[in-house]
């Protein structure tokens, strides 16, 4: 059962359209990587799909239903957009507290979900005194609040320290073996790499890709392969006739594209070439996104 | 994944508005502050009132009004009640709490609803104590000093008390209003001080089509409330009163308008 359906939506601010007839679906039992440059529309998105901005177009749907036409929104969807979102001299437990209670969910709730976040004991300590990794906690404790089955996390390890980050990314994981719906957005692909099982990618707006994380790295995955030898003038030569591209790496090796390592190596042997290193080079997640989305970006910065 | 709770009501965002309101200290300091104000004001307003009295001429005792006295706190007792009503929603504005709260309650008009229930209640709470409490004050330091002084049960009296109360509420209400279209505590804060005392203070400056609009001014015509000697200029003060609090219900029915169509 497809737990977010996103049809045909448009968003425009004005003359700026910032969501573009973008089309996907959420499914349960996996995380979905939202991944995009930034400003790429996916606060945007999720904005819409929370019913907090109107789509200018298309339509937007949770469990089959518009997110304000939810009978009790909390069970049915958690999320966290932004956790500095919590009043600072606020009670984390009281924090909690009022969302529960304006959706008639059980007082035992809060302390549970105090408790799967590890944060019983500052559940006393006013919000503002959180650092920043406690306050992503308590925005998830909030978002499990009603025990959802969609959970939408915006950018939700942004600035946190490697301890944090790994433990969202396990708590995630986590959630989606429990059966959930998870849609976390990032801009950073290698991030999801760990995380996703599904990615669906932007650009301005618009869909750039919407595949499995096997398949992306698949197709994604034409790599190069780094050749040493110390005929490497002769060898790139003998390299470039079979129609491979060729170029010059670090410390005099080479790099190949267009031809795979077993190609190479038989060619060596062939020709009876010395090879001292022959190594395939997957190109990394993040160089694949980058290439997805180079002509999406707002605001390039010139290479120097 | 189970099923907690079946259907959200008004009832629980109304209930979920008193939890966040007071587990804020701000609402507390603030609740105090405007007692400790109001009542000050009070002592200083009728404190020396003797020598005034001493000193009037015999229209100025004739015109004398103990009740309204013991209540001119209310000047500054408006801006304090307003704090409140205000920060009710900009505060949550100003955090990104508001869109938290959406995502509790979806259905805008009823979470903004919730807020001016729960405001209103506790502004009418408070705004009834403190008047009750300031004529009681006043009127006892005013007959300690043996100038002539109400009871409750004077006519008029009860009226002028009860009015004062909800003129604060309404007062709050504004705020609330004015909160939610700006959305901002520095800017509804700064245009609340504009309508109750820059607009009365340049009132003279007015084009005469807008005088009229005067009589139902906040510190203006919709104060004569307070008077228990009517003011030959407003003859039923609850009429003034009363045209004060339409032009709060249409503040808040704008803030309701804005607040569904706004994106968040």
């Amino acid at each position: 059962m497809t737990m977010i359906e996103v049809r045909g939506l448009t968003k425009r601010y004005g003359l700026d359209t910032v969501v573009d007839d973008l089309s996907f679906t959420v499914e349960p039992g996996q995380v979905t990587g939202f991944l995009g440059p930034n400003g790429a529309g996916k606060s945007t998105t999720m904005k819409v799909i929370l019913g907090l901005a109107a789509p200018t177009s298309g339509s937007v749907a949770v469990g089959g239903r518009r997110y304000r036409d939810l009978p009790v929104p909390l069970t049915e969807v958690g999320a966290l957009l932004d956790a500095g979102a919590v009043h600072g001299a606020r009670k984390a437990r009281d924090h909690l507290l009022a969302l529960a209670t304006g959706n008639g969910l059980p007082r035992r709730r809060v302390d549970e979900v105090l408790a799967r976040t590890g944060l019983e004991s500052v559940a006393h300590k006013r919000a503002g005194e959180f650092s920043l990794g406690m306050r992503q906690r308590l925005g998830i404790a909030a978002a499990l609040l009603g025990d959802p089955w969609v959970l939408i996390f915006d950018e939700p390890v942004n600035g946190l320290d490697p301890e944090g980050i790994r433990w969202i990314r396990d708590f995630m994981r986590s959630l989606a073996r429990e059966g959930r719906a998870v849609l976390v957005s990032s801009h950073l692909m290698n991030e999801m790499a760990q995380t996703a099982d599904h990615l669906v990618v932007i650009g301005r707006g618009k869909l750039i890709a919407d595949t499995g994380m096997g398949e992306f790295l698949r197709d994604r995955g034409e790599g190069t392969v780094l050749v040493r030898t110390p005929e490497a003038a002769e060898f790139a030569l003998r390299l470039t006739a079979t129609g491979a591209t060729v170029k010059e790496g670090p410390d005099a090796s080479l790099v190949v594209s267009g031809l795979a390592s077993e190609e190479i190596g038989k060619l060596a042997a062939y020709h009876g070439t010395v090879l001292s290193e022959l190594t395939p080079q997957r190109p990394s997640l993040e160089d694949a996104f980058m290439e997805l989305t180079k002509d999406t970006v707002e605001y390039q910065g010139a290479t120097a | 994944m189970s099923s907690l709770a079946h259907r959200v009501r008004f009832g629980h965002a109304l209930h979920a508005e008193w939890v966040k309101l007071r587990s804020l200290r701000s609402t507390w300091y603030t609740l105090a502050c405007l007692f400790a104000v109001g009542l000050g004001i009070t002592v200083l307003a009728t404190g020396r009132a003797g020598e005034r009295y001493a000193s009037a001429s015999a229209a100025e005792r004739l015109a004398w009004d103990p009740t309204e006295l013991s209540l001119t706190t209310y000047l500054v007792a408006q801006l304090i009640i307003g704090v409140l009503g205000t920060l009710v929603v900009t505060s949550e504005y100003a955090t990104g709490l508001v869109r938290t709260s959406l995502a509790v309650t979806p259905r805008r008009h009823r979470l903004l609803a919730a807020k001016v229930v729960v405001a209103a209640a506790v502004a009418v709470v408070a705004g009834q104590a403190l008047m009750f409490a300031t004529f009681l004050i006043g009127q006892t330091l005013l007959a300690a000093q043996d100038v002539p002084y109400a009871r409750l049960g004077d006519p008029g009296v009860i009226s002028a008390v009860m009015g004062g109360g909800l003129y604060l509420a309404a007062i709050a209400l504004l705020a609330i209003g004015l909160g939610t279209i700006l959305r901002a505590t520095a800017g509804a804060l700064t245009t609340l001080v504009g309508i109750v005392f820059l607009v009365p203070g340049f009132a003279g400056l007015l084009p005469a089509w807008l005088e009229g609009l005067l009589d139902f001014w906040p510190t203006m015509g919709a104060a004569a409330v307070f008077k228990t000697v009517p003011s030959p200029d407003f003859p039923h003060p609850w009429l003034n009163l009363g045209g004060m609090c339409l032009g709060v219900a249409a503040v808040l029915a704008a803030a309701f308008v804005v607040f569904q169509r706004r994106d968040l």
